[in-house]
């Protein structure tokens, strides 16, 4: 079904399964506009996705063209942009919690008004204006939940960390140390006047 | 080896990408957001049932909202576009809200609880005319009572259930204006009365359930119809004819016109022009003249009869019936600062049903509109409420004597916003103590770091935050150390001036704009812009700090200027001014006097430019600058930027010495029939730049161009000036030019072919960053322009910057040519985008971030590095390290760094930066109809801990550290004496 009809008058048309709109005049249109095309789609927001927030169809705007018609959906997803001439249009749709890409939409002059729509960001067309979104949107970050990796990663366990390996660590290559490079090392420390931590804990000794 | 670890700690850190990113327990901790309506045009209760009372109401800003009645919070509410202005308001079927907007041409239904839209028709127009909405009152789900629509020359009848256009009539014949529709309840007739060329009264009558014409009227009136009109009753309507002295009396029962004429003069006397005022008063209609209000009763033949005059400061409401087939009307009248409700019976004025005196703050001017609704009270009598508007668009409810609620709607409307900082703290003010004890304080921590290991209860979690908001001190009215504390003043539409408090949104005081001399033709002045007149500091540190406000005698660019200093501290005008010149531009001065106040210009229509403050102090401090002082103008229409200079003082015009004549130095024409400016911007004056270099990944200098004097230009093709997507891409090129304003040089032009406006830039730095709209690629774009001085690039060690060509010492001069160079990117960008700004630190050593108001009234923080002309498809290593990010075609859009998390700024039209004391962190402030303030860090808070930051947790560490030491100190001990006795 093609979701772009002729909307001059002399036409009924008809918008979809639910609602049916009677648009019959019997009256001259004033001439000199040009003709003007309805642009019917949908919005659908896959359940799996409505994490935490309910799929609000309420609070979603429609964006035709970066703010020239702004409309909103009704109950079953659905938005019309009335009166809109033939050429090639950008649809954006806002809602909180989630991206959608925009929408080239061509509206043909040749073919009364026939719609070609393609996603902007995949470059993906398609076959009916029905948009979905590309992904949720989470505004906040998530708490990490309690481990102990995240305490060791933290600055202040590293440093207990390092301690702990200077501590228990370090002794025991010491030990593995010759007795006699050991004294030498310290010798040749001592001679360069560079601190050690045997010179900075002498009560130790 | 420790170093090691920390420094590559530290790389980690600096190399991961910097994103503003908040967890949801920190929401509402640093920002705030207030949720406003705009100056309320129409109002219909909803209080029949029982529940939820709630009126709906629809604004000036395009909103249609639901308010709770009692507490006067939002239920729901939808911001319509900008050009869907909102023509009539009104509840059908007891369920839906139906709107009918842009001109008459599109109408709506909402689902009166919860707001969502039921249906949404397009009618059909053909010609400008008036939009008159017409809901059935009764609740029945009928056909025979349709909603009648009349917009665009036709009148269309459509079902209340689905918004079926079950018919319409075309009444664009020529000359034909329709100015009333009736439909008397019960009837199937529709009266539809217009007026051909304003001279011939037609009715026709209409069957409500075809549209079929059952008869037509009509009747040659001589004199000519003026515009004011008053339906009184279902048969009658009363006009003003065109010399607005005869009130004319159209009665058109049954089929018949005929017209009844009283002179105004015989009904009061010594009577000017007339005017008939909106209210809708059953057999009864409110004149103005001479500016008294008069009512007039029109009885069962069409006579009039003066009732009773009031006074011109009168507000009055549209009738209402009340028990026993009587109507009743409100009206409001000031006297001092009280205002008193009165509740009459609009058959017999001198039964008053309610008399009410209620003080009302000087700074909500004047009552501007009255809906009044009425209720029964347990004893049976009938009780009012009263929905008021102020001068200052503010929305109060007035029951039994009292205000119950208000809204600051005039916050919806904001026009400009500077910030002001808040009085040192003296000695002898109490500190509120933040923590008693230190148990309390270690509890405290305890309770954080539980929290921030997900430890926490519920009800530990509800602690932490009352905690949080309690410690901080946030709200005090005290500068505080690091400058997180702060007022924002903002001017709105209405003319008034608030400061809000940073720490809590609250307004700390507000001041409606006056007329000097309270004059008849300047009665209230509309506020313009607003200046940082007066920054204490150094030598004036016990003056309080002021702010200039600049506003204007009506809404014409030549009408007269009005100044108003206003101290910032107490919130009290200073003094204020006619100026008797109009004012085109102001220029603040990068010069202040003794006092610190700031030297101002404003240029007026004449080409005078006048100096202010009008001391003598100041005028020789301008004297002495006097050839240093440039400007430009802009004349977007014509496509001329001129630059200008001082001439002279105007002493041989008048004998005001701080009047100037200026001289024009040089003008950029742009050519009409392919460029048409969309856009200009400069700097901010105030901006603070850290260094002028910047080193290049191989150790290369880069000088970057900073001068105050660039202007940016933007221009597209007369064709693509319009929407997006109105023109081909062939049509349509925007061309963005760098302009020196001191020489009128072009220093940098770049052409996009197949590109169109809307053009959003921000310029800070050496940079400007644009967005625009690709009509190739049908996407938007953004793209970063970097301009470079060449000149002093040879500058690169440091004997050359001693003693080469442009060393240190050189003086920097503006006339000077330098050799500049540029370097520019493009990407894509996602979203259409309503406004760009920029952060701005105290020193500008932080990096920035883009701050872009997206078209879903969201606010995305975007880091400059992602629009860097440096970026490439592979950067180097050493390029990775200085963290250049890979170049990839489109702006990444990270969910997390939208510094409006979860909320939306409704209607958002500007963003506006200021730096707090503290470097890393700047103050944000976005305004539409809702205002958002949040503190940002663009690098982290890398100069102060987080309120994160786990003193527990640090406290724990070193406990177990000299616990550990003590430890191994006792071990080493026995080990030695061990080893010892060994």
């Amino acid at each position: 079904m093609a979701p772009i009809l002729r909307s001059t008058s002399f036409l009924a048309f008809l918008v979809f399964q639910t609602s049916l709109f009677l648009f019959a005049s019997t009256l001259p249109i004033s001439s000199g506009s040009e003709d003007s095309y309805t642009i019917t789609g949908r919005v659908r927001i896959p359940a799996s996705t409505a994490i935490g927030h309910a799929a609000k169809f309420s609070n979603i705007k429609v964006v035709l063209n970066g703010g020239q018609y702004i409309t909103f959906l009704r109950p079953d997803g659905y938005f019309t942009f009335h009166k809109v001439p033939a050429g090639t249009h950008l649809i954006e749709v806002y809602a909180l919690g989630y991206f959608f890409s925009p929408v080239r939409v061509d509206v043909s002059a040749r073919h009364r008004g026939k719609v070609q729509a393609t996603l902007t960001e995949t470059r993906r067309s398609l076959t009916e204006l029905v948009l979905e979104p590309l992904r949720a949107e989470q505004y906040y970050e998530m708490r990490e939940p309690f481990n102990v990796m995240s305490i060791v990663k933290s600055p202040m366990g590293l440093m207990v960390g390092f301690m702990v390996l200077v501590m228990f660590v370090m002794p025991k290559m010491m030990e593995n140390i010759d007795p006699e490079e050991m004294n030498r090392a310290r010798e040749e420390m001592s001679s360069q006047g560079v601190p050690s931590l045997s010179s900075l804990l002498p009560a130790r000794r | 080896m420790a170093i090691r670890v920390y420094l590559l700690f530290l790389l980690f850190l600096s190399s991961a990408i910097v994103t503003y990113s908040l967890y949801e327990d920190q929401a509402g901790l640093m920002d705030w957001h207030q949720r406003y309506i705009g100056k309320v045009k129409h109002a219909v209760f909803h209080t029949q049932k029982t529940g939820r009372k709630r009126v709906i109401v629809s604004t000036e800003e395009n909103v249609v909202a639901s308010l709770d009645l009692r507490l006067g919070e939002i239920f729901w509410r939808h911001v319509l576009g900008t050009k869907d202005a909102i023509d009539g308001v009104d509840i059908a079927l007891g369920k839906y809200v139906i709107t009918l907007s842009s001109e008459g041409s599109t109408l709506r239904a909402w689902n009166l609880p919860d707001g969502q839209m039921v249906w949404e028709t397009s009618l059909h127009s053909a010609q400008q005319s008036k939009s008159l909405l017409s809901v059935p009152v009764n609740l029945k789900v009928d056909k025979d009572y349709p909603i009648l629509v009349f917009g665009g020359g036709y009148l269309h009848a459509v079902s209340a259930i689905d918004g079926e256009v079950l018919w319409k009539k075309d009444f664009t014949a020529e000359g034909f204006e329709v100015q009333r529709v009736l439909q008397p309840p019960g009837s199937r007739i529709i009266y539809v009365l217009g007026f051909v060329n304003s001279a011939e009264a037609v009715v026709y009558q209409i069957d409500s359930k075809t549209g079929e014409v059952v008869s037509q009227k009509s009747m040659e009136f001589p004199g000519g119809f003026s515009g004011g009109i008053s339906s009184v009753s279902s048969d009658k309507v009363v006009v003003l004819d065109s010399t607005r002295s005869i009130l004319v009396t159209i009665i058109f029962l049954d089929g018949g016109i005929s017209f009844q004429k009283t002179r105004i003069s015989d009904l009061v006397e010594d009577s000017g022009n007339a005017e008939i005022l909106s209210p809708l008063l059953t057999n009864m209609l409110a004149v103005k003249v001479n500016k008294r209000t008069i009512f007039v009763r029109v009885d069962g033949e069409g006579k009039l009869e003066v009732v009773d005059s009031l006074s011109d400061e009168t507000a009055m409401s549209d009738s209402l019936p009340v028990a026993d087939d009587q109507e009743a009307f409100a009206s409001i009248h000031h006297e001092g600062s009280k205002i008193h409700l009165m509740v009459k019976l609009v058959n017999d004025l001198d039964t008053v049903l309610l008399k009410e005196s209620i003080q009302m703050d000087q700074h909500r001017g004047r009552v501007h509109k009255v809906f009044v609704n009425n209720y029964i009270r347990t004893d049976r009598s009938n009780g009012f409420r009263a929905l008021i508007v102020m001068e200052d668009h503010s929305l109060l409810l007035l029951q039994q004597g009292a205000i119950v609620w208000s809204r600051e709607e005039g916050l919806a409307s904001v026009t400009d916003v500077t910030t002001a900082e808040l009085p040192v703290e003296k000695d002898g003010v109490s500190v509120s103590k933040v923590e008693h004890t230190l148990v309390d304080w270690l509890k405290g921590h305890v309770l954080k770091l539980k929290g921030s290991l997900l430890l926490a209860s519920p009800e530990d979690v509800a602690a932490i935050q009352e905690m949080r908001l309690k410690s901080s001190g946030r709200s005090k009215l005290t500068r505080d150390h690091n400058g997180f504390r702060k007022l924002i003043i903002a001017l709105t539409r209405a003319g008034k001036l608030f400061a809000l408090h940073t720490g809590d949104g609250r307004i700390v005081w507000s001041m409606l704009l006056n007329s000097p001399s309270k004059s008849e033709a300047c009665e209230r002045p509309s506020g313009i812009s607003l200046y940082q007149w007066q920054v204490p500091h150094h030598h004036a540190m016990d003056e309080n700090p002021s702010v200039l406000v600049v506003g204007r005698c009506g809404s014409d660019s030549s009408a007269p200027g009005v100044l108003s200093f206003v101290d910032v501290y107490t919130g009290k005008e200073i003094s204020s001014s006619d100026i008797g010149h109009s004012v085109v531009q102001v220029l603040p001065l990068p010069f202040t006097d003794e006092t610190e106040q700031r030297l101002h210009l404003i240029a007026d229509t004449n080409g005078h430019v006048h100096l202010y403050p009008k001391t003598s102090e100041a005028l020789s401090i301008f004297e002495r600058e006097f050839q240093n002082v440039y400007w430009y103008t802009v004349e977007a229409d014509d496509g001329i930027i001129r630059g200008h200079a001082m001439k002279s003082s105007c002493s041989g015009e008048t004998a005001d010495k701080y009047c100037f004549t200026t001289r024009e130095l040089w003008t950029v024409v742009f050519p009409s029939e392919s460029e048409k400016i969309i856009s200009t911007l400069t700097r901010k004056p105030n901006e603070v730049v850290h260094t002028q270099a910047k080193v290049n990944t191989d150790q290369d200098l880069l000088y970057k161009y900073v001068s105050k004097n660039l202007l940016f230009v933007a221009t597209v093709s007369p064709k693509g000036a319009g929407e997006i997507s109105s023109v081909t891409p062939e049509e349509s090129a925007l061309v963005v030019y760098l302009i020196d304003t001191i020489t009128g040089r072009i220093l940098h032009r770049l052409s996009h072919q197949g590109c169109q406006g809307p053009v959003h830039a921000v310029f800070s730095e050496n940079w400007v960053v644009y967005h625009y709209f690709n009509l190739r690629a049908h996407k938007y774009e953004v793209t970063v322009v970097e301009i470079y001085d060449q000149s002093r690039a040879e500058n690169k060690n440091v004997w050359k910057l001693i003693l080469g060509k442009h060393n240190l010492t050189a003086p920097i001069s503006s006339y000077s040519r330098p050799e500049v160079f540029t370097k520019s990117q493009s990407y894509f960008f996602a979203q259409s985008v309503k406004t760009i700004a920029v952060t701005s630190t105290a020193k500008g050593i932080t990096s920035k971030q883009l701050l872009i108001g997206t078209i879903g009234d969201q606010i995305l923080a975007l880091d400059k590095r992602f629009v860097d002309p440096r970026r490439t498809l592979n950067p180097s290593q050493a390029e990775k390290e200085e963290g250049i990010i890979p170049l990839t075609d489109s702006l990444p859009i990270i969910p997390q760094s939208y510094i409006t998390h979860s909320l939306k700024v409704e209607g958002l039209r500007g963003i506006i930066t200021a730096p707090a004391k503290l470097e890393s962190t700047t103050h944000v402030f976005a305004y539409g109809v809702d205002l958002f303030y949040t503190r940002l860090a663009p690098s982290k808070t890398y100069d102060s801990l987080t309120d994160d930051f786990s003193y527990a947790l640090l406290l724990i560490t070193i406990v177990a550290l000299v616990a550990a030491i003590y430890i191994t100190w006792v071990l080493s001990e026995k080990k030695e004496l061990s080893e010892k006795w060994r």
